[in-house]
């Protein structure tokens, strides 16, 4: 928090955020009041509180994850961008219950993140695909229904409807050994969206998929997440995907892993999910977006920069 | 000639093309690829007897009637009709009667229902040995410390040769009685057969039942799914690629084992007396003697062969994610 480097920014509650921004005006309208995510309390869906996470290796400890704090709204759909090795995937991790911080707390919906686990408050997708081989496209879709009792002929309705939506229904009988990479990672959305959580993490999950697919299902899961209502945690190497999908975007710096800034998006709370549509990629606001963030990513910290840094604000 | 291979090459390409590009036919494709390389694994195999029958015959006509001997010791058989009895011979015996009397079976048939005895023996052997050995794989799965204080022991257990005690373990179990169970002689080949084959059971099994991946073992984590769960849907089928061949040593240790330990408790009915028993009759009816010897070999085949139909079943158990 000390670090100067927007520590303090990061906090999501900040208020006064939308004043800063204004120079960004191509958002015309939804701009005004708001960049903050609606946070009435006891919607908190991820409250990460002054979280480090150190591994102690056989050669010494390396600090993932340093001083972070990041407060996530239910219903808001957070990127998390960085260059490889500033723990995103760490973060990810403490959220979903998989790893333990070293110092500070990580609550989901206002409870310890090993009870929201328990709970069964999120789906994950992680980075690879991590289908299992013997299953087909459909029982794989199926597995967290299986395994918390859902009925067998709701389960088959409600993976048809998952496979459906990411377009693989041709597919359902085939095993994963028989379907190319970004066909698994889909099958792997699919089965992480089954039980409708209210909570989605999602650890690059399009990096596999050509570039057509992507935004494809870049829309769908703007769809899916505004239909369901769902928070989503979403960790990306892509600026644009960060910008066209996010609330705001959670900028992390590497050794030890900080956060940088968090950029909020230009779009306003009412809009902000049906917005987004393929137009949006081509606006001037859009790139002003993708600009700030990789200003925020490559540039200096925001408030030596001068002129610029106010101008990514 | 050439006007044949004209006619031919475009049939076949016409036929690949087809076939490439749909679903389906790619599966049929793969099907009939299948069944051809099992045609002729089976055709390479038939080619191995008849080779080794040929060598058989080959050694019998040219080497020398006293076999090869280096340096005192013979390195080569004789080749006596009494030591390496003709391949006709003895496939001949096979059809004939076992003993001259009139009511005798012939050869095949006494070899095939002592074979069918032993297979039985084996088969509980193997069976106890399954049960053994992967309830001691979950033990040692579950709880490392066990793996720690039982893996040794497992490994030393071996080192024992249980079968040179058969005749102790039959005469322990002799005393066995309890109600109205009273302990069989066969019982204590197949106890025997079983030491042999939970071994590279239990280890097989630790091994799979370890094998699955971290990001499925926290993708169970995720659902919150506890230990029999993550058993029934993660370990055992991710173990299957590692049990098949572990079952298919079990099945081979307890068919040796039974054959062995018939031999040594000197139990009646099984392979491994009629093995002893036509061994002795051997310089009267040399080629008799090889009766059960090929009775213990398809014995051998059968029992691995029918594992092997498990791994035919569990087939898609032994897929891996990456993409083909
Ligand atoms: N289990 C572990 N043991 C030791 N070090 C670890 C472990 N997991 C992660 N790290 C270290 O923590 C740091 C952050 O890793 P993390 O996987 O979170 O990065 P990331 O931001 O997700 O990178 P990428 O974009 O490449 O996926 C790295 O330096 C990594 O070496
Ligand atoms: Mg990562």
């Amino acid at each position: 928090m000390t670090d100067g480097d927007g520590g303090l920014r990061s906090d999501a509650g900040g208020g006064s955020r939308p004043a800063s921004r204004n120079p960004d005006a191509a958002a015309a309208g939804i701009r005004d009041g708001a960049g903050a995510p609606p946070q009435p309390a006891g919607t908190t869906a991820v409250e990460v509180r002054g979280v480090d996470k150190i591994f102690e290796t056989t050669s010494g400890h390396v600090q993932a994850l340093d001083a972070i704090d990041l407060t996530v709204a239910a219903g808001e759909f957070v990127s998390l961008i960085g260059p490889s090795g500033c723990g995103k995937s760490t973060l990810m991790r403490l959220i979903a219950d998989l790893d333990a911080p070293s110092a500070g707390t990580v609550s989901v919906f206002g409870k310890t993140a090993k009870q929201a686990r328990l709970d069964q408050e999120y789906g994950i997708a992680f980075q690879s695909a991590g289908l299992l081989p013997w299953r087909t496209v459909a029982a794989n879709v199926a597995l967290p229904l299986e395994l918390h009792g859902v009925a067998s002929a709701a389960r088959s309705g409600r993976v048809a409807e998952l496979l459906d939506m990411v377009g693989l229904s041709d597919f359902a009988d085939r095993y994963p050994d028989q379907l190319s990479g970004g066909m698994q990672q889909r099958v792997a959305i699919a089965r992480s969206l089954a039980e409708q959580p209210r909570l989605l993490l999602m650890d690059e999950p399009f990096g596999a998929l050509d570039e057509m697919t992507r935004e494809k299902m870049q829309a769908e899961l703007v769809r899916i997440a505004a239909e369901t209502g769902a928070a989503v945690v979403f960790v990306t190497h892509s600026i644009p995907e960060a910008v066209f999908l996010s609330d705001r975007v959670v900028v992390m710096s590497p050794r030890p892993g900080r956060i940088r800034e968090i950029v909020p998006m230009r779009l306003g709370v009412d809009t902000r999910r049906a917005a987004r549509t393929e137009e949006l990629r081509e606006e001037r606001g859009f790139f002003e977006m993708v600009t700030a963030v990789r200003e925020a990513l490559h540039g200096e910290t925001p408030v030596t920069a001068g002129p610029r840094g106010v101008e990514t604000r | 000639m050439t006007g044949t291979a004209d006619r031919v090459a475009p049939a076949e390409g016409g036929r690949v093309s087809r076939s490439a590009p749909g679903g389906l036919d790619t599966r049929r494709a793969t099907r009939t690829t299948k069944q051809s390389s099992q045609i002729a694994a089976m055709v390479w195999g038939a080619v191995g007897i008849v080779v080794i029958a040929l060598i058989w015959e080959a050694y019998k006509l040219l080497g020398p009637s006293d076999g090869v001997v280096i340096a005192g010791a013979r390195v080569l058989p004789r080749t006596t009709d009494l030591a390496m009895p003709h391949v006709w011979d003895m496939v001949g015996r096979l059809a004939e009667p076992v003993t001259r009397s009139p009511s005798a079976l012939p050869l095949w048939a006494v070899v095939g229902l002592a074979a069918l005895t032993t297979l039985g023996i084996a088969a509980a052997g193997w069976l106890v040995g399954v049960i053994v050995g992967i309830g001691l794989a979950l033990v040692m799965q579950r709880w490392r410390i066990a793996e720690w204080g039982l893996l040794p022991w497992i490994v030393i257990s071996q080192t024992v040769p249980l079968i040179a005690f058969a005749p102790v373990v039959k005469s322990w179990g002799s005393r066995v009685e309890i109600g109205a169970f009273e302990w069989q002689d066969w019982m204590s080949v197949a106890l025997i057969a079983s030491y042999l084959a939970f071994f590279p059971i239990a280890i097989g099994a630790l091994k799979g039942l370890q094998s699955p991946d971290r990001i499925h073992e926290e993708l169970m984590q995720t659902y919150a799914a506890g230990y029999w769960p993550t058993l029934v849907k993660l370990r055992f089928p991710a173990a299957v690629p590692y049990l098949l061949p572990a079952l298919r040593l079990g099945a081979a240790n307890a068919v040796v084992g039974a054959v062995v330990a018939e031999v040594s408790t000197g139990l009646q009915g099984g392979i491994g007396r009629i093995l002893i028993q036509f061994a002795g009759q051997a310089s009267g009816d040399p080629a008799k003697a090889w009766g059960p010897i090929f009775g213990a070999i398809v014995l051998g085949l059968v029992a691995a062969g029918s594992v092997a139909l498990l791994g035919v079943i569990l087939k898609n158990y032994r897929r891996t994610e990456e993409a083909a």
